[in-house]
């Protein structure tokens, strides 16, 4: 029999089982043991973020830049509630992860102790597992349940609280190959007489349309989509979250629908005749009004939970599955169909309102920010905030093969961007990476700065500065009567704070202002010559700038604010 | 907008720390309008069986049970809405303030209800009875609404159903 080992070592045995090369941490009292066996440890890259919740964004954006599962560790206490708002981000958009947390000694837990929460309870609406490792016997089965649910379905975050006493303990130095779950059964096969029903229909289709979601990009199915769309000749839309899985110079993608979407994608959505949608949930950021979506089509719905199935949007034929596993099928059965007409009449409604912004009377277009991007980052993977610069960076930055687009689609949570892209960057140092973030949205996480600092991180922060809080202010703009209430950054006297190049020298790291639109390509290309670590591009864009088309929240997608 | 209905399910789950919570916490992050929910450990003392109340349309509740079976500590979700169950909920019914005649009523209605045991006085004092009850969770509401109809003072204590598949025809 193998000798006994304590749970700290059965921890990073567990890791290098799981072939982790890195993971997101941040010391505390109540993992102080596994931080010290983590000093013993050869060949994981621990990367100390300044912040827990930032340490969540960086492993989302090291999951979605690498499609491997990321691991987190924090303490108990703040350390462990630091982690919410990364959780529920990391839930919402479906990013594999386990994120470990330390918990007071057993016979502490539910006296109030030093830093102690319970964890597992706040977080379990948000998690797809979580759990107090309560038996030093039950630690090895319980992380390899960890990660086989994060991974597996349709993946998320799960969350292992492990008590101090546990971490010492002694006990088996096994840790399975593999765990039964009884309760658990991801979709792995695809009901083939429910599929070819929705051949079928979509065969009948005059009007067809493919709306292709994120699960497209978290199943790996891009090749499978462009084959089935490109056999069958039926142009195809995607959600924010299914940016970049359809190739934009295809001539069959027609850009993204929804609140902000294109006005030919939504026009195509309103108008078609059998919707096919794949690996979307229909938030509502993509449907609009319920009642008046895809008003004139029946409705497929192919996704890997079933619980999403016409939860928001009654659909005609269900199909639970894979998104990958479905469109291989798929692929088999296409056969050409005649959509000239059609593809006529949607280029015609692209013709009538092309995506494009009028150039503004002071600072910089955020178009020809993107535009500028899509030209000398050609093959970066792009990681934005959350607000306006979001979904310029949704309509004009240009996603093709290789490049991901990561943001934060379900929960929208400001701050996201700047550790997501450290963390992309940490997963995939190959590929550049650029951020496009908000004055407002960036401040929520820049200490991360001295993350990417010390871990020399060649990421390319683009501040999209209208030193305002420009989505809400938008929305003040049109629909409140331009009642400019808390969402100017700046000082009664226009002063704004901080100023980002004193901020970025305090921290050694490039910066540069750009104030004047021909200055945009040098300060990329300027950026991208610095390998060493970040470089900070203070764009300065009028907060008069409208992200347009623009759907109403609970109106149907046909009305389109366009002016 | 469907109908709502009161619609009953059985769940097999882990008998673990936080799986009550989990499920009980489904009901209140979603708006699903929870009726009862009754939990015990079954012959495997690693499973709990729950059996829960709701009142939902068919949409609603179509959504609740796939919400369950998403749950990785359910390990079986049962419609009971639509096989043949046998479904008991357990009442006491404390009526007071009584006098003679009350009293007199209150056996009376005791024997009315009563199916074979199911229903009896099972205590008495100066002015009181207390009632016990195994019956089903409408026929208690009947019962119930009479008890307040005919006196003042009626505490009730619910218990919550619980249900269990009927032996099927072939297998009798």
């Amino acid at each position: 029999m193998a000798l006994n080992i304590t749970g700290r070592k059965l921890f990073v045995k567990a890791l290098k089982e799981e072939g982790v090369d890195t993971i997101f941490a941040y010391p505390g009292g109540m993992i102080t043991d596994i931080v010290d066996e983590l000093y013993k440890t050869e060949g994981i890259r621990v990367i100390l973020g300044r912040h827990e919740q930032a340490l969540v964004h960086e492993a989302e954006g090291y999951a979605r830049a690498t499609g491997k599962t990321a691991v987190v560790l924090v303490t108990s206490g703040p350390g462990a509630t630091n982690t919410i708002t990364g959780i529920a981000d990391a839930y919402y958009d479906s990013i594999p992860m386990v994120i470990f947390t330390g918990q007071v000694p057993l016979h502490l837990i539910g006296n109030d102790a030093f830093q102690e929460v319970d964890i597992v309870g706040m977080t379990r609406s948000i998690t797809k597992f979580g759990v107090t490792v309560r038996n030093r016997e039950d630690m090895g089965r319980l992380i390899k349940m960890g990660f086989q649910v994060a991974s597996t379905g349709k993946p998320g975050p799960v969350l292992i609280d492990i008590p101090k006493d546990i971490q010492v303990t002694s006990g088996s130095p096994d840790y399975p190959d593999h765990v039964d779950i009884r309760g658990y059964h991801p979709n792995e096969n695809v009901h083939i007489g429910q599929l070819k029903k929705a051949f079928r229909l979509l065969k009948t289709a005059k009007r067809p349309l493919i709306l292709a979601g994120g699960g497209v990009r978290i199943s790996g199915a891009q090749k499978e989509l462009l084959d089935f769309a490109t056999k069958m000749n039926v142009p195809v839309t995607t959600t924010v979250m299914g940016k970049g899985v359809m190739p934009e110079d295809s001539p069959l993608y027609i850009g993204n629908c929804g609140m902000h979407g294109r006005y030919a994608a939504n026009k195509a959505v309103t108008e078609c005749d059998v919707l096919f949608s794949i690996g979307t949930r229909f938030n509502d950021r993509i449907t609009g009004d319920l009642e008046k979506f895809a008003p004139k089509a029946q409705i497929v719905h192919v996704d890997i939970a079933s619980a999403s199935i016409s939860r928001n949007v009654v659909v005609d034929v269900p199909v639970t599955a894979d998104a990958k596993i479905a469109l291989e099928r798929l692929v088999e059965y296409a056969e050409e169909m005649d959509t000239g007409k059609w593809m006529d009449i949607i280029k015609r409604w692209e013709s009538e309102h092309p995506l494009t912004m009028p150039v503004p009377k002071v600072g910089v277009c955020p178009q020809t920010i993107c535009e500028a991007i899509n030209m000398v980052f050609p093959n970066a993977n792009i990681v934005t905030d959350v607000g306006q610069h979001q979904m310029w960076a949704s309509q004009f930055i240009k996603v093709n093969k290789g490049q991901e687009f990561i943001t934060s689609g379900g929960l929208g949570t400001m701050g996201f961007g700047f550790p997501a892209a450290i963390g992309a960057a940490v997963g995939n140092p190959k590929k550049p990476v650029v951020l496009i973030t908000g004055d407002g949205g960036f401040q929520m996480n820049m200490q991360e700065m001295a993350t990417a600092m010390t871990e020399k991180i060649p990421v390319v922060i683009c501040i999209f500065n209208n030193s305002n809080l420009g989505m809400v202010r938008q929305m003040q703009q049109l629909f409140y009567g331009k009642r400019y209430e808390i969402t100017n950054l700046a000082a009664e006297d226009g002063s704004y704070y901080p100023d980002f190049l004193k901020w970025a020298e305090g921290y050694d790291c490039q910066g540069i202002r750009v104030t004047n639109p021909a200055d945009v390509v040098p300060a990329l290309k300027k950026a991208k010559a610095n390998k060493e670590g970040p470089t900070v591009i203070d764009f300065i864009v009028s907060p008069d700038d409208l992200v347009l088309p623009m759907v109403k929240s609970g109106t149907p997608l046909s009305d389109m604010i366009l002016k | 907008m469907e109908k709502m209905k009161n619609r009953w399910i059985a769940l097999y789950v882990e008998n673990q720390v936080g799986v009550l919570a989990k499920v009980s916490g489904l009901f209140s992050a979603k708006s699903y309008n929870l009726q009862t929910l009754t939990v015990g450990t079954t012959e495997h003392e690693d499973v709990s069986r729950m059996t829960i109340s709701v009142k939902a349309d068919d949409v609603t509740f179509e959504q609740i049970k796939k919400q369950l079976n998403a749950m990785v500590e359910v390990i079986k979700v049962i419609d009971l809405t639509t096989i043949p169950i046998h479904m008991k909920e357990i009442l006491y019914a404390t009526v007071s303030d009584l006098d003679v005649t009350g009293k007199t009523e209150a056996f009376q209605i005791a024997e009315v209800f009563d199916r074979g045991g199911s229903v009896k006085i099972c205590d008495i004092g100066g002015d009181m009875v207390l009632f016990e009850c195994t019956l089903t969770e409408n026929k208690n509401n009947e019962l119930i609404s009479l008890l307040k109809s005919r006196f003042k003072k009626v505490q009730i204590v619910r218990g919550g159903a619980v249900a269990v598949e009927a032996i099927s025809r072939s297998n009798r």
